[in-house]
Order: structure tokens, then sequence, then C-alpha cells
């Protein structure tokens, strides 16, 4: 076991797929010369050369859609995105072309591409930048998106995603990035669609994912605290969704909390919350629970924008609400 | 040119302009749904431009795209069978008329997004680069698509990458109803958006097949060698509305007039005849061939079945 941080567990993955994959190349915005703006690829322009680590021009559409086609036609590029709201200037190429082509052809074009892309709130980034987009694009048939919380699964999923012959949404907490956390020495993938039970658990069941989940570890802590045992789930994979390890959890349990980060409304846990009342409603012993973040534009100053976030104390005070625990 | 490569050339412009007349027909009558775009007075540019093209070259296109399919080569029973939405049609059934690919042909669609299909076309284009390979793209889309912000995006990546693209513009003058006087202020010709980002721009008249074929095959061998893209405009005329549901009440009738004077396939036919390069009985022979493909490739498509109900679940991730 090694002690990494998620994003040096990015680069590992990434390096590993430009030296074993010569299909394999890399390109965004200032992701060469400069080193990514988040310092992922930093080094990598000089290890691996322009050819395979491409600068592009800042037009998102175009270098988004040029991925799908140099996907189409057999490459493999992983396409990092400066932030996952720039997605929209994409959206277009995402949702129509990456996600809609294999379908449309009858089955005949592949588009095995990557798109990289920090998300989420809390760095005091505004309304343009804070947004946390991989929750609409979990509604789009014929993409995988996927969103790691922590190094072990940052590695693990990059792999699969790579590995994945089709078009995958690589959500980055921004957050995140120099969270440290132990990472098997031994090659492993993460199965993109698996869910993790991270602390099991017998009265109340926590689901997040990406920054999401340290917060959880915070409200297992306390609720222990108070003699309350809880089993705790990161989704990892957004879709497709592991709504089976979920509803065995609360039919175990009958309790849950869901946890959003991103604007509670059109969250990924508002679908989970259907999945867990159709399948294990007649388990519940009280209501489904649900946090996300508040919805309004993530706004600037610092007491707002937490204010608007998700936390721990809001997640323990619907709790108290919710199951008097 | 040999003789038999004219009346190739003929004989693809006549099956694209009777295989529409056909799906007009079976429009009409029911079989074809959803919108359905017509390439009738445009043939001369699909059979000019990917005549020349290599098998391993890549096509790229808009909506209005039987005209290229065609040309390329997709057969007409299985292309008649996607309209019609069944099993045996070139998608599946679930693309439908905007929405035709061939990826054995490397036809890439069939897209219908205005102008979205132009970066997906630099990207066939970079692979080709990016494997060092000399089979190049051509991405068609009409004067509508060049205010979108992919066209002009796409022209200049392409031009900093120097990727083995072709860009074919076909100026009808309209992008659906609106002329392309009303959309831009400079004079028709749209070779100055291409020069804007150093890429070499031809302008044709696309109503000459053999002008066609002949500036693209110069156009070919430039960005074949790998001096980066290359743009073509070539100029011609609906002779249809935009869709089966556009009487097309915004163009004045004698404009229309003027433009059947210059029909590419009657033009065509008449200068093989001068010419002395085919006589009438050629002309007739690909007639009664094209007619019997043709009703052939209807009755496919009405005999064929359609997708199992199961289907829908399938090609949604490889």
């Amino acid at each position: 076991m090694s002690e990494i941080t998620v994003r040096q567990a990015i680069q590992k993955g990434l390096m590993e797929a430009l030296d074993s994959d010569p299909n394999v190349f890399i390109m965004g915005e200032d992701i060469g010369a400069y080193g990514g703006a988040y310092a992922i690829t930093s080094g990598f322009l000089e290890k691996y050369g322009p050819e395979r680590i491409k600068d592009t021009p800042i037009s998102e559409a175009a270098f988004i859609g040029a991925g799908i086609g140099s996907a189409a036609a057999g490459l493999k590029p992983v396409v990092e995105l400066m932030s996952i709201s720039f997605s929209l200037v994409g959206f277009d190429q995402i949702v129509n072309m990456a996600a809609n082509i294999r379908y449309m052809s009858g089955g005949q074009v592949n588009v095995p591409m990557v798109i990289r892309a920090p998300t989420g709130a809390g760095m005091q980034l505004g309304a343009t930048h804070s947004q946390s987009f991989e929750t609409w694009l979990c509604e789009v048939p014929g993409l995988k998106v996927v969103a790691p919380s922590n190094p072990s699964d940052a590695l693990g999923l990059i792999r699969s995603s790579i590995k994945d012959p089709n078009p995958v949404i690589y959500a980055e907490s921004a957050g995140l990035y120099g969270l440290k956390g132990e990472v098997n020495d031994k090659y492993y993938e993460v199965e993109i669609g698996k869910a993790d039970i991270k602390i099991v658990g017998e009265d109340i069941t926590l689901v997040s994912y990406g920054h999401g989940m340290p917060m959880l570890a915070k409200v297992s802590e306390e609720l222990k605290s108070r003699g309350v045992s809880s089993e705790v789930i990161d989704l990892r994979s957004l879709s497709p969704m592991d709504y089976k390890t979920v509803n065995e959890s609360v039919q175990k349990t009958g309790r849950a909390l869901l946890l959003d980060t991103a604007r509670k409304t059109g969250g990924v846990m508002a679908e989970l919350a259907a999945s867990v009342q159709e399948s294990s409603g007649d388990y519940l012993d009280g209501p489904l629970l649900r946090v996300g973040s508040e919805d309004v534009p993530w706004p600037y100053n610092r007491k707002l924008e937490q204010h608007a976030m998700s936390s721990v104390p809001k997640i323990l005070k619907q709790i108290e609400i919710g199951y008097s625990l | 040119m040999e003789k038999k490569e004219y009346l190739d050339l003929y004989r693809k412009m006549y099956l694209i302009r009777r295989f529409e007349e056909s799906c007009g027909e079976n429009y009409s009558k029911g079989f074809i749904r959803g919108f359905l775009h017509l390439y009738i007075g445009e043939e001369a540019i699909a059979v000019g431009s990917i005549t020349p093209l290599r098998e391993d070259d890549f096509i790229v296109t808009h909506y209005r795209d039987h005209g290229h399919a065609i040309a390329r080569g997709l057969e007409t029973g299985p292309l008649m069978a996607e309209l019609f939405g069944k099993k045996t049609g070139v998608s599946g059934g679930k693309g439908g008329s905007m929405h035709l690919f061939d990826a054995g042909k490397n036809f890439m669609g069939g897209h219908a997004i205005v102008g979205a299909q132009i970066p997906l076309a630099a990207g066939f284009a970079l692979a080709s680069q990016y494997q060092n390979k000399d089979s190049i793209t051509v991405v068609y889309f009409g004067d509508g698509a060049t205010n979108q912000g992919t066209f002009h995006e796409t022209m200049n990546l392409a031009s900093v990458w120097k990727l083995p693209i072709l860009f074919f513009l076909e100026n009808n003058f309209y992008g659906m109803g609106t002329s392309v006087e009303r959309i831009r202020n400079n004079g028709k010709s749209f070779g100055n958006l291409a020069e804007n980002y150093s890429i070499p721009s031809t302008i044709v008249d696309g109503m000459d097949v053999l002008a066609v074929k002949e500036v693209t095959e110069e156009s070919i061998k430039k960005v074949r060698s790998g001096s980066g893209p290359a743009f073509i405009e070539a100029t011609t005329f609906r002779f249809q509305g935009h869709s089966m549901a556009d009487p097309a009440k915004y163009r004045a009738e004698k404009e229309l007039e003027e433009w059947k004077k210059k029909d590419p396939l009657i033009n065509f036919n008449n200068y093989l005849i001068k010419e002395g390069i085919a006589a009438d009985i050629d002309i007739e022979k690909i007639s009664k061939s094209v007619d019997d493909e043709l009703e052939e490739a209807v009755k496919f498509a009405t005999e064929s079945p359609e997708p199992d109900l199961n289907d829908i679940n399938n090609d949604i991730y490889a």
C-alpha cells in the first residue's frame, strides 16, 4: 500500500494508460505547457510530447467533438475540461454526439472516450464555476458517469473509465484533489456501476458520492458517539447507479439519508430516493431523508457559499427530525 | 475520363434524383414519417465530390444526407428500409432519414443539429493524422451552418493543427426559410470565412458535376499531402422545400425557375449527348436499371420486418 493524493492517483492512472496504449492521448485547455488548471497533467508534455498531450484552443465544442470523432475512428481520447460548468459550451457534442451516436447508427459507431472535469462548490468560484453538472449528464442514456471520493477509487475508476468502450464522464471533486489515502500497489480496477459500502452498520444507511463522502464520515462518527450504527455507502458511479446495494442496505437498516452536494432539485439523490421508495418503501421506519445544496446560484461570499452547501450540521439535523436519532 | 466513368456519374445522379422522388411518394403514402429533407437539385455536389474519394476516407454530413449516402455506394434497399423504419435499414431503423450511417464504408452520418457534425469530422481527421495515415475527411454542411460557433471553432482548430479535412459548403442560399442575404451582410460568397483561418478556399458551380469533381480532386490532393485543411463552396439550389412540410413560400417562383434551367441532371445528360460521349440508348439503359433498382429497394423496405421491441435497449452501450 502507498499513501497518495487523489491528484496523484489520477496522474498515475493517466500515465499508465499513456504508457501502455499508443492510442491514448489527452487534450484540453492548458493541459500541456501550463500543466493543467489543477495540475493533473503537470510534466506530461515533457514526458509524452505534444502529439499526445494536446493543448487546445478555448473551443470546448470543437475539441470535445474532435475527441468524439477520434474515438469513433479508433483512438482513446481523454478530454479534460477545466470545469464541469464548461461542459455546457460543448453539451450538444456530449449529448447529441457522444451519447447518441451509437444508438442512432444502430450500434455501428462506438465512442471510447473519457471526459474528465472538476466539479463542485466550496472554493468561492462563484455561480459559473461551482456547479455539479454530473447530475444532468446522468439523465442521458449512452453516457456513463463516475465520481470518485478518494485516491483508491480515483485510480481504480480512471483505469476502468479509460478501458471502457463507451463515453465516460469522470467527475473530479475539485475540493478533494489534495485528499490523501491508501492505494493498493497491486493493479486493480473499480467496476463502473458498483457502489462501495465504506462502513457496515445497522441503524441507518447514509449514501453520497464525491465530496459528500468526507461529510458522511463525520456524520457517521457523530452518530456513533450517540450510540447509532450507520452504514455508509459511496455510490462512486452515478450512471449506471448501483440501486441494488443501496436497497439491500435500506432493507436492513430501515432508515436512510441520501446526500447530494449538488443542488437538491434534480440531483441524483432524487432519482435514488424514488428507487428506494419503490423497492424498499415497506422497510422504512420513517421518512426517507434527503439533503442537498440550496437551490440558488452559487454565491461568491464565503459565508453565503458555506450556507448554501450541504453540511454535517444540516445532515445531523435532518436525521434528528426524521428519526429522532 | 472513360465513357464508363461519365456514365457512372450520370447514373449516381439519376439514382439520387429518382430515390428522392420515391421518398417523396412514400412519404405521402405514410410509409416514411418524421422529417424528410430531399436533395433534388443538389445531386452534382455529392456525386462530384464523393466519387474521387478513397475507401479509407471519411465522410461526415448533415441531415440532407441521402445523396451523400448513395454517392458513397450505400445500397438503396437498406437506405429505403431505414426511412421506412425497418430493422434492415442502414441504422437498424433507429436513425431515420437524418441519421444514415455505414461505418464499414466510413460513412459516419447523417447529423441533424446544424453544424454539430463539423467538430466530429475534425476528430476523424485527427485520428488519421495521429495514426500517420493519409486518409482524409470530408465534412458537408449548408450555408445555415456557417453562423454556428462549431463551424468557426473547427476551422480554427483544423487550421492550427493542420488536420487533413476538406470543409465542403453546400450553399443552396436558404437556411430553411432564411435567405443568405438575411444572415450575411457582405455578399454571397463564404470563402473569405475560411481564408480568415488561413484555409485555402475555392468556389464552384454546384450544378456542374464535372466542375465539382475537378475542384474536389484538386483539394483532396492538397489535403492528402498534409498541408492542412481546404474549403470548397459549391453553389446550388434545392428544387423542393426545406422538408416535406415546407411549401417554400419564401422563395420567388422565378428564382426556382432560373435555377431549374441549371438542373444538374438534365444539363449533364445534354452534355453527354452533345459531346458524343453517350447515346440516347445509354441514358435509357441507365433509366431502366435505376427504375428497376428502386422498385426492388421499395419492395425490400416494404417487406422487411420492423425492429423487435426488445431492440429498444440494444445499441445504447458497447
